[in-house]
């Protein structure tokens, strides 16, 4: 089974790397980038087979470890 | 007074960190992370600065859930002194000891220079042997200082008198120019500036010296 983590700034988090990467693709010619947000998507092959407890057990890991959610919030998706 | 320096693989400020305790007179022994408890005896443990496992995931988070890291969180939440510096910083953050987070700077670089500080609060173990509001230049080196929290958790720092330094001329974009904090027991200190590098006349500054003085003497009367 796999799981699939999004981890994104949370809405209002000032992200400076986004901001450089909509300012570089301005220079370079495209136009009509409002914004830009950076975040991680964070892939797991996981040994369990039950799909309830796999998506558990991933949340878990966001909150102790793959996400800080002093700044960051996380989706899980499981395939 | 005892202290024990830790370090994770990627720690470069260890044995500066070291040095300062030393040089302040206290016995300092090293541990290594893998450690899962600390040596008999500690009063106050020192996180130094570096890029511990290479800033992987968020500056801090793994060296935060290393095996020595729940000894950390167990000895402060004892009432156990611990001073975080730079990576030691974010270690604290990733913790949960200190509030708040540290992101980005916000022009994207990497900074290496003296800074001006002005001491906040004289409030703490840590602060004591510094005057109200002094200004004091201590070397910041780090990509990710821009100190961030809440609204709520700012009013709180400010209320409770948990600002320890303040830039003077905010060189990282960081919340209310917040250089430095401190736990609600003032025990806990994570600062972004270097005071180790700034402990004896050879490395170009003196203004840290008084911070470790200040502990030590602390820790002696305690």
């Amino acid at each position: 089974m796999k799981a699939r983590v999004h981890v994104m700034l949370k809405d209002g988090v000032l992200d400076p790397q986004g901001e450089a990467v909509r300012a570089a693709l301005g220079h370079m010619g495209f136009s009509g980038v409002e914004a830009v947000r950076q975040g991680k998507v964070i892939e797991l092959d996981l040994a369990a087979t039950d799909t309830a407890a796999a998506e558990a057990e991933v949340k878990a890991m966001c909150e102790k470890l793959l996400a800080n959610t002093v700044i960051e919030k996380y989706t899980v998706e499981i395939a | 007074m005892k202290a024990a320096v830790i370090t994770f693989p990627g720690s470069n400020c260890d044995r500066d960190l070291f040095d300062a305790f030393a040089k302040a007179g206290d016995e300092v022994v090293k541990v290594w992370h893998k450690e899962t408890e600390l040596p008999a005896g500690i009063d106050v443990i020192g996180i130094p600065g570096g890029f511990s496992f290479g800033d992987y995931l968020r500056c801090g988070a793994i060296a935060s859930r290393s095996p020595i890291g729940q000894a950390v969180v167990d000895f402060a939440q004892r009432g156990g002194y611990v001073l975080g510096v730079c990576n030691g910083f974010q270690v604290l953050t990733e913790m949960g000891l200190l509030p708040g987070a540290l992101m980005r700077n916000a022009g994207l670089k990497f900074i290496s220079k003296p800074v001006a500080l002005t001491v906040t609060t004289t409030d703490s173990a840590f602060t004591s042997g510094y005057g109200p509001g002094q200004e004091i230049v201590i070397p910041i080196a780090h990509a990710e200082g821009n100190y961030q929290i809440d609204a709520e958790g700012l009013k709180q720092l400010r209320g409770e008198d948990r600002v320890a330094f303040r830039y003077v001329e905010n060189p990282n974009g960081a919340t209310d120019d917040i250089a430095g904090v401190l736990s609600a027991n003032r025990r806990v200190l994570g600062m972004m500036p270097h005071p180790e590098r700034v402990v004896e006349p050879a490395q170009g500054g003196t203004d840290g010296a008084a911070l470790f003085r200040a502990l030590s003497s602390v820790m002696a009367l305690a």
